[in-house]
């Protein structure tokens, strides 16, 4: 399941609803608003969602994982909208029978979905400057991970 | 001509100073699409860098554009 929030993300609401008997490890990821980047200090974010195309991309790509890591329970949430440092931005949880495969999945779906969705993140600078980030690392990464 | 609807998102509707379009066009596929839009609103970002949707379907850039059709253009995505 995924879905967008306006409202801050709780991890541990989200960690519950995965909570399943068959399960021997669960994993989680968090990315955090941080106070830096690219050599400037950033004091807000603001992320612009085109939702109905986030959601759908969103399930295909939760479905792909499942496919290839087998008896994987998977969610994840993203925030829209304006967020402040150490706001949790994304959420991602999963289980499976073993640890292997829950480390595996996690990491799958975080770096697909940082280049899959249609999701852009504007950064507000302590200079009064914005900015869109053109992650070029992520694109870097679409080759890796295609 | 077709007319067709276009949707700007994050950079691409700042730079073009509107969300939406509705354009007579030529265009065969979306990059054609695409390219319209750098000519006439200014962009610097490749084509390889962007996506494209049409009718709220992910599609490929050479994906043929219909009479009616709404061309959404995501510039680089950064999510996460």
């Amino acid at each position: 399941m995924i879905s967008i929030s306006s409202s801050a993300i709780d991890p541990e609401a989200l960690r519950a609803r995965l909570i399943d008997p068959a399960a021997g490890a669960y994993c989680s990821f968090e990315g955090w608003v941080r106070n830096r980047n690219e050599g400037e200090d950033v004091v807000r974010l603001e992320y612009e969602v085109y939702e109905p195309l986030a959601i759908s991309e969103g399930r295909k790509l939760l479905a792909e994982a499942g496919v290839r890591f087998p008896h994987l329970h998977a969610h994840c949430v993203h925030r829209a909208g304006l967020l402040e440092i150490g706001d949790c931005a994304v959420w991602v949880g999963v289980t499976s029978p073993h640890r292997d495969e829950a480390f595996q999945a996690c990491r799958y779906i975080i770096d697909a979905l940082k280049i899959r969705l249609p999701i852009w993140k504007k950064e507000y600078y302590v200079s009064g400057d914005s900015g869109w980030v053109n992650c070029e690392r992520c694109s870097a990464h679409a080759h890796s991970v295609a | 001509m077709k007319e067709i609807t276009v949707r700007y998102f994050a950079m691409f509707r700042e730079n073009a100073g509107l969300s939406v379009e509705t354009l007579q066009s030529d265009a065969v596929t979306a990059a054609d699409v695409f390219k319209a839009t750098v000519s006439r609103h200014g962009s610097t970002e490749p084509l390889g860098h962007c996506k494209v949707a049409i009718n709220d379907v992910m599609a490929s850039w050479d994906s043929p554009i219909s009479d009616g059709d709404v061309v959404l253009l995501f510039p680089p995505v950064a999510g996460g």
